[in-house]
């Protein structure tokens, strides 16, 4: 009979390999769903797959929506690696919105107009302080009261959902808005500056690149990183040698908090330049799934950003071209990700063929 | 209806839903399997509840459809981390958004359609009691069958063999399987146990609550009943008694709301998950006492002859 056995040593092919398999699995899955429903299942998985590479426009889109997604999963590579699960980060984003978004607008009402570089910089860094305290909230219950951060963190993203709502029905609701529930426009001063001619494309890719670059010293180049590391895959280890747990914790958290509240802040400032209801549209969650992959490795994640992204723009090309529900991009992340781990089994375990008992008996 | 009695009666129906899904969880909790799919189980069981109720017209088929989905993509679940040995939290998580997907994908076609509203079963005699007739007499029979099935499940877990053997997998699923009990097999029945009563929950919503279908329907409660199952210490009669005070918070919220409170309704909503993290916060402050009663193989894989 088949069975599963540890290997001596995890798979370096499988690590690399597995998320390519499930790539190629989820593609044929798409392909069932898409026949299931009556749909020519090569054409539509142009449209998901291959279509938004095809011409500068597209493919500034897909990186436009890579970014926040990139920027969150870099922070949560480091929690998940310090084994904190952190899988509030919708939340921290929308709070990054929130703070960003406030800065925003008071400078804007305020008629205070600074150097746009200034402007831009004081807009995120309120955005990360936004992100940074949600998630501090969560060490905190973590750290005093012992308060499952899984459970805590999640819980946020409904109260920071609400938060927005209340802001923008209420005192941020731009008075010559015709009533509607948003903010008034960000002053030009404040928008993030383009990174690509006539595209939406902005200055946050480029930062997120940097950010990956830093977050991968961190990782692997720094003491601090190593410590983290340590606490999150032997913590009898790292108690042993007097790493701290709840530093871990902390900076996993801080970290992972900051960088979704900058993801929030640089959407606020960049192709939304308004707070409205609808700022984030689950990227917190899918940044989760970029993570992981991204085997939680910072180039990984770059990669699995631009992947992830892909089959949100695919989503919605589908949408209007072949009449699918927006869902079906969700259906695939989700599957994806369960796909992903099932394959990832094959990295520590392999399947042996022995020869049933019954039989040789 | 005196209004006391009228709070305490929608604060049982609206508790129902948490009291369902947090006693299944508690059944695979306490065999040693956290799953946090919950909400992605609920979602698909919703719709697939609604769908069923109304194309048949029959809200039993209904309740059976949603046990059923439940369970389908619990044993999903259970397949990866029981047999795959994949990671509790990543899975359920991966569980959870799928479930979320999926439902809306497959939910489209049911968005705006509605059935009629639910009956109440006035248990004879019963409810013509003064205050406690109107209070806890005359309900949807699920709410009672949440009764029941707390009942059932207390009885099951301290009262048979069975219950016991379960009980003693979710602590530590070396001896028992030394003793030559399948720990993988029950370890799957007791997740698919769990995943048809997340069924059953995420149906309450979809035809007895709301009664209709949208998108992310059961907004969060299957992370409440998560909660409540720490909060319960993975008793069931305390995950029922959680439950009703959780839909007591939400009701209350409603009726404030209703009554054009001068809080904004924003700040209303917020409060059963505030709540929730409050009492998690709380419960969860003494670690020692969590320690003791939490069941011990939680979360952790059991992989035999390695």
């Amino acid at each position: 009979m088949l069975k599963l056995e540890a290997r001596a040593a995890p798979s370096q092919l499988m690590t690399v390999a597995s998320p390519l398999l499930a790539l190629v699995l989820t593609a044929v899955v798409a392909a069932l769903i898409l026949a299931a429903i009556g749909q020519d299942p090569l054409a539509g998985l142009r449209v998901l797959f291959v279509e938004p590479l095809t011409g500068r426009r597209q493919v500034s889109e897909v990186l436009l929506k890579a970014t926040p997604l990139i920027v969150i999963a870099l922070g949560l590579a480091v929690c998940y690696r310090a084994n904190v699960w952190n899988i509030g980060a919708e939340g921290q984003f929308l709070l990054g919105c929130v703070g960003a978004g406030g800065m925003a607008i008071w400078l804007t009402t305020q008629g205070i107009v600074l150097p746009r570089a200034l402007g831009v910089t004081v807009v995120l860094i309120a955005g990360m302080l936004g992100g940074l305290l949600w998630a501090a909230v969560v060490a905190l219950l973590r750290d005093r009261f012992n308060a499952n951060e899984i459970l805590v963190s999640l819980m946020l993203v409904y109260v920071a959902q609400q938060i927005v709502n209340a802001l923008v029905f209420g005192p941020w609701k731009d008075p010559q808005g015709f009533n509607m529930p948003q903010s008034v426009m960000f002053h030009a001063s404040l928008h993030l500056p383009p990174m690509l001619e006539r595209t939406r494309l902005h200055v946050g890719f480029a930062i997120a690149l940097v950010l990956a670059a830093l977050v991968t010293l961190f990782l692997f180049r720094s003491f601090r990183g190593f410590q983290l590391q340590v606490g999150g895959l032997a913590p009898a280890a790292a108690r042993y040698a007097g790493f701290s747990a709840r530093s871990a914790l902390w900076t996993g958290l801080l970290l992972s908090g900051a960088l979704a509240g900058l993801a929030g802040g640089m959407e606020v400032a960049g192709p939304i330049k308004q707070v409205t209801p609808y700022l984030s549209t689950g990227l917190g969650f899918t940044a989760i799934i970029v993570c992981f992959v991204g085997r939680l490795h910072p180039l990984g994640i770059v990669a699995a950003g631009v992947l992830l992204s892909l089959m949100l723009i695919g989503g919605e090309l589908a949408q209007s071209r072949l009449g699918l529900p927006n869902a079906m991009a969700s259906v695939l992340q989700g599957l994806l990700l369960l796909i992903l781990l099932a394959c990832d089994t094959f990295i520590h375990q392999r399947l042996r063929w022995t020869p049933s008992r019954k039989a040789s008996a | 209806m005196n209004e006391t009695a009228l709070l305490i009666n929608t604060a049982l129906a609206s508790g129902t839903t948490l009291a369902l899904a947090a006693l299944g969880l508690l059944i695979n909790e306490r065999a040693g399997v956290l799953n946090l799919g919950a909400e992605g189980m609920m979602l698909v069981a919703a719709v697939a509840g609604f769908a069923a109720a109304l194309t048949t017209g029959s809200d039993t088929l209904g309740f059976l459809a949603a046990a059923a989905a439940g369970a389908a993509l619990a044993a999903v679940f259970g397949l990866l981390v029981i047999f795959l040995n994949t990671n509790q939290y990543a899975t359920g998580l991966a569980l959870s958004l799928f479930g979320y997907g999926f439902s809306a994908f497959v939910g489209v076609a049911m968005v705006g359609k509605s059935l009629s509203p639910r009956e109440q079963v006035a248990i004879p005699v019963l409810s013509d009691l003064p205050f406690v007739g109107p209070a806890l007499f005359s309900h949807h029979p699920m709410v009672y069958g949440a009764m029941a099935l707390t009942v059932v499940i207390a009885w099951f877990f301290y009262r048979t063999r069975s219950g016991l053997l379960l009980r003693a997998i979710g602590e530590n699923p070396e001896p028992a399987h030394a003793l030559g009990y399948p720990v993988r097999a029950i370890r799957l029945a007791a997740v698919c146990a769990g995943g048809a009563l997340c069924g059953l929950a995420g149906a309450y919503i979809s035809l007895v609550t709301a009664p209709l279908w949208v998108e992310g329907l059961t907004a969060g409660r299957g992370w409440i009943a998560l909660a409540l199952t720490v909060f319960a210490t993975w008793r069931p009669a305390r995950a029922l008694l959680g439950a009703y005070l959780f839909g007591g918070v939400t009701v209350l919220q409603l009726n404030l709301q209703a009554q054009g409170v001068a809080v904004s309704s924003h700040l209303l909503t917020m409060l059963p998950y505030i709540a929730t993290i409050v009492v998690l916060a709380l419960i969860s402050r003494n670690a020692a006492f969590i320690r003791l009663n939490m069941p011990a193989s939680l979360g952790k894989p059991f992989r035999p002859g390695s």
